[in-house]
């Protein structure tokens, strides 16, 4: 199964998903599509498909050139032109890279967008970030408006509202981008193909259940959740894809195997974790192998569920509600959660998964994830009886890794859940 | 006899605890980190060893008859044998860096410069180390280095050489020098001719000299078997010694604080380059703990820059804090614009007591933000660290614990700094039993 002859060892899965990607990237690069901007949580992907637009999502530009080393000069060059320390790594790595010529991952340029599709889904930097790419590309910019689920219900007003929003500006606008007349049915179709792969992505989430976790679920999850969350929730080569992973992993749980790593399997599984927050980018590889060098895996994750939530409600898209399914898919997205919510989420995580407990990335520049975080790490900690554990890094800011100090925070806690462990009920022993 | 050691290794420096196996700690040991980790493990694990045969020797004493003050002054003997011994080394590697390219030139009168000035430290070390002299660090290249600075600069204006030509002989010698780790039986030898010194001092001891020498030998030659060695602190990766012996400072600090005082629940470590809030059950064991973040605004290194700032030691920021009258207000304790702040308030005509216990108050505030974040004090809080010597630092903290939690137990111990080591010396304990 595994490509051994690489430095970095990767899965069949792995290697069919970068094809993909570089596809995906040949496809917007080669002026033959009309290209819309939109971002990862709530995407519009199956809606874009109808219209023949190429989905371009920054963010995973952001995430690309942090991975190969360029966002540290993106970032530094938005500086210069007058962006503060302090915004979303993801803005400044876009605006740094359009500035130095806006090259693609595949060495081609960027077009200019067609359109900007703005689904709101509880990132109020998103709105600035296309604001300052309307003013730049003067295009036709549409904004899906997602209600907040503040109380942790979604309402059927708030669901009408996103149809209406859907019918009456989204879909007109791609209409009169593409040429192309809206096909109910041809959504549909794609939908069918969306909730085929959904479920064999749900069933990949579920089955680090299995001790050892043949997978892990936030280095490795990132990948496993690629083709879902980005340009390929609809197509056929999402369900061939997230066929083939699953394959993968069954074999890997027939063979007993630990969570797969960039430097070959898990030897041994010593510690089962949860992770909320988005990993660091910039060291990703260095940051993953502080968690399997100590033995540590990760079994559930909440940005596995950034894109959207598929296993907490068991949603999929409906092709026979097609619209109102795109409302829901775009209302459950994990940030337009409120804190209840996700510390129920997390807390069902860390008791289902029989994890040692709850480990927060909080970063720096992303406020719609890091605010109440530690407030949630409490609450969880009670309601799971599991200790929880804080460190601090960055989405694309290579500035904002500290892996000592990283490691250190990381070393502690593993040695804090080995303590706990061997105190066991005792309450003599001190260590 | 079985020995269980603790090593923390600091950015600042290097502490070491050696208990027996009833876990009674028998020495402790500090050095400069001197950016060399593994000399640093070994140095302050000597000296943790030295401490223990001065407890050996206490314990085969006994009290009374004028033991304790032989021991004093035994003490301060071997320490100024092992001054003026560190001393001959440094100055016999100074000459030979003289035959350098780039001294050969001037070897003449650079050789005669550096006699003189090595002969007055010489001659000034037993007033260095004179009772009741007090010396503003006890490390050696504090101590040798002030005097060599303050020498060289006059001595080589005499000779007509160039202050910076001395210091660099100097500088490369020192390192040499740090790099050196006192074998066995130079310490023996050292302690042996302390004691012989000392006893002729001390008057009216009921001890003979052959009793004495007899009884230092017989410890001396008692082997400190070293069982299990454990190692904390940032260098601790650095440690000479596999994976299984290196423990998290968090746990180590969280442990150690239990021990000095085994009601704490909240131990606040602020250290050179972090600073750590930690949450610890009834038996010492960490269930929670916040610390800085990439940034090391607020830590101990944050002083040290500020001391340099104003011209004055680190060991006198406190002292001149607590005269002040009123606490100026600092917003920044990022080190880099606490620089720009001092100098703006001192531009203001700020009294500079004030303004320093303005600069306590802004860590401490930090310091109580990383507390609420690791749980808040609802029990006994200790605190260690180096920061924990410092009075102005302790003051700003009572007042804002107070002004947050209520009346609270504070625990500081006179050897907190040890705090981390003790906490290994246990784990170590733990290991090799």
């Amino acid at each position: 199964m595994n490509n051994s002859n690489q430095d970095v060892i990767k899965s069949n899965s792995q290697l069919l998903q970068k094809e993909m990607i570089s596809r995906n990237y040949d496809r917007i690069t080669s002026g033959q599509f009309k290209v819309s901007s939109t971002f990862v949580p709530g995407n519009l992907n199956e809606l874009l498909m109808c219209f023949d637009i190429a989905n371009n999502l920054p963010e995973i530009n952001a995430i690309q050139n942090a991975m190969r080393k360029k966002s540290g000069d993106f970032i530094t060059e938005a500086e210069r032109s007058g962006h503060s320390e302090d915004v979303c790594t993801y803005v400044k790595a876009d605006i740094g890279m359009m500035e130095k010529g806006n090259i693609a991952p595949n060495g081609k340029p960027f077009p200019d967008p067609d359109m900007l599709l703005l689904s709101y889904t509880g990132c109020f930097t998103f709105l600035k970030w296309f604001e300052l790419l309307r003013e730049q590309y003067k295009c036709p910019t549409v904004m899906l408006h997602v209600p907040y689920a503040a109380d942790g219900k979604v309402t059927k007003n708030m669901r009408d509202y996103i149809v209406t929003q859907l019918k009456e500006e989204v879909i007109p606008t791609m209409e009169k981008i593409s040429g192309i007349k809206f096909d109910i049915d041809r959504l549909r179709e794609y939908l069918r193909k969306s909730a085929q792969a959904e479920n064999d992505l749900v069933w990949m989430l579920e089955q680090s259940k299995h001790k050892p976790s043949p997978i892990d679920c936030y280095f490795g999850g990132v990948y496993y959740m690629g083709p879902i969350f980005t340009a390929f929730r609809g197509t056929d080569e999402a369900i061939v894809y997230y066929k083939l992973l699953r394959e993968e992993i069954q074999q890997r749980i027939d063979l007993g195997l630990c969570a797969q790593t960039p430097e070959g399997d898990m030897s041994e599984e010593k510690y089962r974790l949860v992770v909320e927050g988005p990993p660091n980018w910039t060291s990703f590889r260095e940051f993953w192998k502080m968690f399997y060098e100590m033995g540590a895996v990760v079994v559930a994750s909440s940005y596995t569920k950034v894109g959207g939530v598929y296993d907490y409600d068991n949603f999929r898209h409906d092709p026979d509600h097609p619209l109102e399914s795109l409302a829901d898919y775009c209302l459950g997205v994990y940030t337009n959660r409120n804190l209840p919510t996700r510390v129920d989420m997390l807390a069902r995580n860390v008791k289902e998964y029989e994890a040692d407990g709850l480990l927060i990335n909080s970063i720096k520049s992303c406020n719609s994830f890091s605010a109440g975080q530690l407030v949630m790490m409490r609450e969880i900690e009670k309601l799971t009886g599991k200790p929880g554990a804080f460190i601090e890094t960055d989405l694309v800011d290579p500035r904002y890794f500290s892996a000592a100090n990283v490691k250190n925070r990381l070393e502690s806690y593993f040695q804090m859940i080995d303590q706990k462990r061997r105190a066991g009920g005792s309450a003599t022993v001190a260590v | 006899m079985r020995t269980f050691i603790g090593i923390d290794l600091g950015s600042t420096t290097t502490k070491a605890v050696l208990m027996d196996e009833n876990r009674q700690v028998l020495g402790r040991g500090i050095t400069n980190s001197r950016s060399n980790y593994d000399v640093a493990a070994k140095v302050s694990k000597q000296e943790s060893k030295i401490a223990a045969r001065f407890t050996l020797f206490k314990n085969a004493l006994g009290s009374g008859g004028g033991a304790e003050l032989l021991l004093a002054d035994l003490e301060r003997n071997f320490r100024l044998e092992q001054f003026l011994s560190e001393l001959n080394q440094l100055e016999a590697t100074c000459y030979r860096y003289l035959d350098h390219e780039r001294f050969k030139d001037l070897k003449g009168p650079l050789r005669e410069a550096l006699e003189t000035v090595f002969k007055t430290i010489t001659v000034e070390a037993p007033t260095i180390y004179a009772p009741g002299a007090e010396r503003k660090s006890d490390f050696f290249r504090d101590i040798a280095g002030s005097r060599f600075m303050n020498l060289a600069e006059s001595v080589g204006k005499q000779a007509g050489l160039s202050f910076d030509v001395l210091l660099n002989v100097y500088d490369k010698s020192i390192i040499d020098i740090e790099s050196q780790v006192s074998s066995d039986e130079t310490v023996s030898a050292q302690l042996l001719n302390g004691l012989a010194r000392a006893m002729g001092e001390v008057a009216g001891l009921d001890i003979s000299k052959a009793d004495a020498q007899k009884a230092l030998e017989s410890v001396l030659g008692q082997e400190l078997e070293e069982t299990y060695v454990v190692g904390t602190g940032y260098g601790r990766v650095r440690l000479p010694f596999p994976k299984e012996h290196i423990r998290s400072e968090i746990l180590c600090h969280g442990l150690g604080a239990h021990m000095m005082f085994p009601r704490t629940r909240t131990v606040l470590d602020i250290g050179g380059q972090d600073t750590k809030g930690i949450q610890v059950d009834e038996n010492g064991i960490v269930v929670n703990f916040q610390m800085n973040d990439r940034c090391a605004a607020g830590c101990g290194r944050y002083l040290g820059y500020i001391a340099d700032e104003m011209n004055i030691g680190l060991h006198e920021l406190g002292p001149i804090a607590m005269k002040a009258t009123k606490a100026t207000r600092i917003n920044s304790t990022c080190t880099v614009f606490a620089g720009a702040e001092l100098r703006d308030r001192m531009a203001m005509g700020e009294n500079r007591a004030d303004i320093l216990a303005g600069l306590h108050r802004a860590i401490m505030l930090r310091a109580m933000s990383i507390i609420s974040r690791s749980g808040g004090v609802t029990e006994e809080f200790t605190f260690t660290g180096g920061v924990a010597k410092n009075e102005a630092a302790v003051k700003e903290l009572r007042q804002l614990i107070f002004e947050n939690y209520g009346e609270k137990t504070i625990n500081i111990s006179a050897e907190s700094i040890y705090t981390g080591a003790l906490g290994g010396a246990s784990f170590a304990h733990s290991a090799g039993n």
